[in-house]
């Protein structure tokens, strides 16, 4: 597979589309904004933390396929988890996204997102990829300013 | 077009007349003269339409660069020894190229800075600071790049002024009317750009100033993607300041130039002080040296100078009409084609656009088909542009935005839209 077929690949594209977990849930008690200002993409994440684990997650905002797809694959597979948990998959997606060998040994956790691997071949796009988990790092530690990027 | 078309009638020439005289280029040769089209990206030939963010280089800049240093290199304005008098001769004759190139009538008032970004905080912190005071306004438009925005922003909140914004259209056109209603007895300054980066259009510049200096307020125009594009006159406009960055205009990046009236830059205070803008130090008293030294403090980018005239010389060599005229038949035919592409909406469709095409196409993020455009070895700018309140008036967070320079040609037009379709079928 080319290199844009790699970043592109139809699950991206799917999910960029049709983002799960579009939307803002009924009860939440945290939330964070985040913002890119090279390319004007905009993400808000909104967590109903209870007890010690994401009982619920959404996101809205603008951007494009790469921070959309990654925003919605990323409330799929946090529903459930721990601070802690999340905080540690964060991490390992950023290993994955930019290339590190390490992110290898964590294929087991990172389970689907794997498909964003293509992303480390367009170093540009990083940001796109970890906006949304910016984001949610911002919104689980309670912060109240906007996430940047830059 | 002509600089007389952009200046007097604000009215775009007919395209074939443009169309005919622009056959006189030998783009190959042109090309030829910019190394770094030679360039693969992605194992494709480099499709540069990102000029407005900064044009390449042609050799004679380059080689200017390097005889300078190899040559010339010394400090200016100091030693009696012969390289710095040759520096600072080859220094002087750089700034008598910037002269006739925006005919000023005196090389006092071209003042070297580091580019059109400096030029605008010099006035705005120099003539600012002095002549803005509280629950006065200054006026600026829409359609403003930030660096047209906030040093006027940071001088309006110091001083306790108002920062007054002149609406455009739907087509990205200044309301003049509104533009005019809005220059009251409180407006202290008018800041407008010369040409749209984000949409490419043309100001009516010549009726915007008349407007201004009937209520005796001072214009500044923003001139970073006009001096590219076609003959600018400074007198003709009657602007009181005109800055430009010296790396959009085929120059290294880190000059750029501050023209402004000789009596208006005679009676500011200095915008930075040290070495080279005084004539006499001690710690009583300093005595500021004559213009334009007094606002040029410390050593400057003698380099950057010389090659700036270099690459003025190097247009000049073209012929700045008959660089207008290329320009103008490329963006008219990249207007028609991009523009027929199913999806895609252009941003900015005013009747006298200069250098820039911004579009935003259904269903692909600007970001998306910029890496898409990318690997076909095509370079846009995709993103706000520096101009968020612009795209907040559209109501879009981006826009790509394809801009040309002399070299750029029709085949590199097509080569664009076919890129557009691979995006779309990527998205489809």
């Amino acid at each position: 597979m080319d290199d844009l077929g790699e970043l592109y690949q139809e699950v991206i594209l799917e999910h960029s589309k049709a983002p799960r977990n579009f939307r803002r849930p009924e009860s939440t008690n945290r939330h964070a904004e985040g913002y890119n200002p090279l390319c004007g993409d905009r993400c808000t994440v909104f967590i109903d933390y209870e007890g010690d684990a994401i009982k619920e997650i959404g996101f809205q905002g603008s951007g494009c396929a790469i921070s959309k797809a990654s925003a919605s694959m990323m409330t799929q597979i946090l529903k459930g988890k721990t601070k802690e948990e999340a905080v540690k998959l964060f991490e390992e997606f950023h290993d994955l996204v930019t290339g590190k060998e390490e992110a290898a040994a964590h294929a087991e956790d990172l389970g689907k997102l794997k498909v964003f691997a293509g992303v480390s071949k367009f170093p540009a796009r990083v940001k796109c990829a970890t906006l949304a988990w910016h984001t949610l790092q911002s919104a689980l530690e309670e912060k109240q300013e906007t996430v940047s990027t830059e | 077009m002509t600089a007389v078309a952009h200046q007097l009638a604000h009215k775009p020439l007919p395209r074939g007349v443009a169309a005919k005289s622009a056959t006189a280029l030998d783009l190959a040769k042109i090309r030829g003269d910019f190394p770094i089209l030679a360039e693969k990206v992605h194992g494709r030939n480099l499709v540069y339409l990102d000029n407005a963010a900064t044009s390449q280089k042609p050799r004679a800049v380059i080689e200017a660069i390097v005889r300078y240093y190899e040559q010339l290199n010394a400090n200016i304005h100091r030693g009696v020894h012969t390289l710095s008098v040759r520096a600072t001769e080859a220094h002087d004759a750089a700034r008598q190229t910037v002269r006739q190139f925006v005919n000023a009538g005196d090389t006092r008032e071209i003042i070297f800075v580091r580019g059109a970004t400096e030029a605008i905080n010099l006035v705005a912190q120099s003539y600012g600071r002095r002549h803005v005071a509280a629950g006065d306004e200054v006026l600026i438009t829409a359609m403003e790049h930030h660096s047209n925005i906030v040093p006027w922003q940071i001088l309006c909140e110091e001083k306790g002024a108002q920062l007054k914004v002149a609406p455009i259209d739907d087509q990205g056109e200044l309301r003049l009317d509104e533009f005019e209603k809005l220059i009251g007895p409180r407006t202290k300054m008018v800041a407008v750009t010369h040409v749209s980066n984000a949409l490419g259009t043309v100001n009516p510049l010549r009726e915007m100033i008349e407007m201004a200096h009937r209520r005796r307020v001072p214009v500044l125009v923003d001139g970073a993607q006009a001096v590219p594009h076609f003959a600018v006159d400074v007198q003709a406009l009657d602007c009181d300041f005109y800055s430009f960055s010296g790396h959009k205009v085929y120059g290294p990046t880190g000059i750029g130039v501050l023209y402004g009236k000789r009596a208006l830059l005679e009676a500011m205070p200095p915008y930075q002080g040290g070495g080279d803008m005084i004539s006499s130090v001690t710690f009583e008293k300093t005595t500021y040296n004559v213009l334009p030294f007094k606002f040029e403090a410390g050593t400057p980018d003698i380099a950057g100078a010389i090659a700036l005239g270099a690459a003025i010389e190097y247009i000049g060599g073209i012929g700045m009409d008959r660089i207008a005229a290329h320009e103008d038949e490329l963006l008219a035919y990249a207007t028609e084609a991009v523009g027929a592409i199913p999806g895609v909406h252009l941003i900015g469709t005013a009747s006298e656009r200069a250098g820039a095409l911004s579009f935003v196409l259904d269903g692909v993020h600007p970001h998306d088909l910029g890496t898409i455009l990318d690997r076909e070895g095509i370079a846009i700018r995709t993103g706000h542009h520096c101009a968020q309140p612009v795209m907040e008036r559209f109501g879009i967070p981006a826009t790509a935005r394809a801009s040309f320079a002399v070299y750029n040609t029709k085949e590199e037009v097509d080569t664009l839209v076919e890129g557009i379709h691979v995006a779309r079928e990527v998205f489809a």
